[in-house]
């Protein structure tokens, strides 16, 4: 069984000259019990396309079903089934952690008694106890987002949607993050993850699609991604640049790959399959030859890598306005 | 974080029809109520504002504005009550702005709850902050010197058209918050055009001392003819003279006023939040 079935989804916004093609003929599908990253810089049309698949927007081409509910003909069916935790946290501020997540529950259709005891555990949790009976406006933005996490849960949802969970979060709490959406997966739910991150879909996901400008560019497991982008690859950068031949016969002795070579800045980079195992027999091989260096590092692909890749275009500009535009929302929801 | 299993909750029931728009405009308000009484905007709003504006309007106008042969500060008092209810305008609209602002409305809609209950239980809410201040200034209007001159059954109209009019402009301010999306727009944007048609009434002054043209409008005004229908209903004396047809039929034309201004700006609200919602 799929848990989410799209096809060929379109949204456009605006018309005329400014019409914006959002989400531009996407293709999905998510069996059930599976992890889906859905993984694009800012503006790719991931916030778009969960809106569509959680009945928040209409479709404006294609169709959808979510748990086994037509999207367009079948809403509230789809809400019943489905917890939505979206690109900023929206909890009520003035409200204390156990309101918020008692009235969730209530909205939900649970009674005043279940929504209490779900609220309960749902605090024991997300380790919320201690601040439970504050208003969310006084906790810190991992706690938020936790809060935010712990009302898309209420019903132990069959199908769970989480857009960008992570944006924003100290490393800590985007750990602590990922420990409570791999319960939920071991808990058999059916989960969407909208990331900018590839670290982050490689950690979570089963299979990740890539899409830019509202289209799949590319789709397949972390490993397949990766090997697009060439895996792993040791850099070097090396003191004198006599040395840089016996360097390169060092670094090609360890790779069945082509080693790199930028004299001007005497940077070498070669693809490793053994990661940190080479690096370090690397080092150890340029010790033994008294080759001095100024830099060594193992870079795994990043992001950017995947997307220069396969767009032949940097993310980076755009991740760094929507880390801003991030910012300013939280400031602004104070 | 704590990673044992906990007991299986329910699934989502789903009820449907009168009973759970009912259920879920009465959780919406409880949250409006709930949450808004830590916010010292509000409290200052519902506790604060009504005395003070009782008190000033009382003892700074009240003695200083001579109208032959009238208790002054017993004419100023609906009026005043009148004003405040349309201030009704400023909750309603800073606070679906600010759900709307926060993501809130986005997620209300992602849950299998009543589609109506957002906006139902923001009225709902607001009209109980409404009658509570009403209730505040009342009674510091009695303290004042105001008396309820006509009985029992007249005064608890006059108490109802007071509501009314209040509800009548909560949908004037969901209109305003929806359409703005942001609080600190919605606060100006809510209030500011209502100063001028308040003043431009006779809530304050009897319109017989302004310039004809003035004159004209301030009887015709909404808030002329809700002045004069809850002046009538308390027994308190009105200053009418004019033949506007408001001004001489004012409850018929206070009613009138509210369900025109309801009739106009419900579904315009209704159909903003579908808007908004669906951005
Ligand atoms: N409500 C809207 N009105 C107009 N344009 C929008 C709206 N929402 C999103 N867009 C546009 O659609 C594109 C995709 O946006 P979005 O789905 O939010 O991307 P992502 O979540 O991947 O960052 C962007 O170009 C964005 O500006
Ligand atoms: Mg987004």
């Amino acid at each position: 069984m799929n848990a989410i079935i799209a096809e060929g989804l379109v949204k456009t916004f605006g018309s005329g000259e400014k019409a914006v093609r959002a989400v531009d003929g996407v293709d999905l599908v998510v069996p059930e019990g599976t992890v889906l990253g859905l993984l694009g810089p800012n503006g790719a049309g991931k916030t778009t396309t969960v809106r569509m698949l959680t009945s928040l927007l209409p479709l404006d081409g294609g169709r959808a079903e979510v748990a086994g509910h037509d999207v367009a003909t079948d809403p509230q069916a789809v809400r019943a089934s489905i917890g939505l935790s979206g690109q900023y946290a929206a909890v009520d501020e003035n409200l204390t952690g156990r309101e918020n997540l008692w009235m969730f529950g209530r909205l939900y259709q649970l009674s005043s008694r279940q929504a209490k005891k779900r609220a309960e555990e749902l605090l024991e949790q997300f380790a919320l106890t201690d601040a439970a009976d504050r208003p969310s406006k006084t906790y810190s933005g991992g706690m938020r987002r936790r809060l935010d996490l712990a009302g898309s849960l209420i019903v132990h949802p069959k199908v769970l949607f989480l857009d960008e969970p992570t944006t924003g979060l100290d490393p800590a709490s985007r750990l602590d993050l990922w420990d409570v959406i791999r319960e939920r997966v071991s808990g058999g739910a059916t989960i969407m993850l909208t990331t900018q991150y590839l670290e982050e879909a490689d950690a979570l996901a089963d299979r990740i699609v890539v899409i830019d400008q509202g289209r799949i560019i590319a789709e397949g497991t972390a490993d397949e991604l990766k090997a697009k982008v060439g895996g792993e690859r040791i850099e070097v950068v090396v003191h004198d640049p006599e040395a840089l031949s016996r360097a390169v016969d060092v670094l090609q002795r360890g790779s069945d790959g082509q080693c790199v070579v930028d004299e001007h800045t005497r940077r070498l980079t070669v693809p490793t399959a053994t990661g940190s195992k080479g690096l370090i027999q690397v080092i150890r091989d340029l010790d033994e030859q008294n080759i001095e260096i100024d830099d060594i590092a193992l870079r795994r692909p990043t992001l950017d890598d995947v997307f220069l890749e396969l767009t032949g275009h940097h993310p980076e500009e755009e991740k760094a306005a929507e880390d801003e535009q991030a910012v300013a929302a939280e400031g602004g929801a104070k | 974080m704590t990673t044992t299993e906990t007991v299986q909750p329910p699934a989502a029931v789903k009820t449907s029809g009168i009973n759970q728009v009912l259920q879920d405009t009465m959780i919406i308000a409880w949250r409006n109520i709930r949450g808004g009484m830590r916010v010292p905007d509000t409290q200052i709003y519902m506790f604060i504002q009504p005395i003070m504006f009782v008190v000033l309007f009382a003892y700074v106008f009240g003695g200083a504005i001579p109208v032959d042969g009238v208790n002054y500060r017993e004419y100023l008092m609906a009026g005043i009550f009148a004003q405040t209810m349309a201030f009704a305008v400023a909750p309603a609209s800073v606070g679906l702005a600010d759900d709307m602002h926060k993501g809130l409305i986005d997620r209300f809609r992602s849950l299998p709850m009543a589609r109506s209950g957002v906006i139902a239980g923001r009225v709902v809410s607001d009209l109980c902050s409404q009658f509570i201040v009403l209730v505040i200034m009342m009674v510091c209007g009695l303290i004042v010197g105001w008396r309820v001159n006509n009985g029992v059954l007249p005064f608890l109209g006059g108490v109802g058209l007071m509501l009314l009019f209040a509800f009548a402009m909560l949908w004037v301010g969901a209109f305003i918050g929806l359409s703005v999306g942001n609080p600190q727009v919605a606060a100006s944007a809510g209030l500011i055009w209502l100063f001028p048609v308040v003043f431009l009434s006779n809530a304050f002054v009897p319109p017989s001392t302004m310039p004809t043209i003035v004159q004209n409008m301030a009887e015709w005004n909404p808030i002329s003819a809700i002045v004069a229908a809850a002046r009538d209903l308390f027994g308190n004396e009105s200053i009418i003279v004019s033949d506007a047809w408001p001004m001489q039929h004012p409850v018929p034309a206070a009613l009138i006023w509210c369900a025109l201004i309801i009739v106009i700006f419900a579904p315009l609200a209704v159909r903003k939040y579908k808007a908004a919602a669906s951005k």
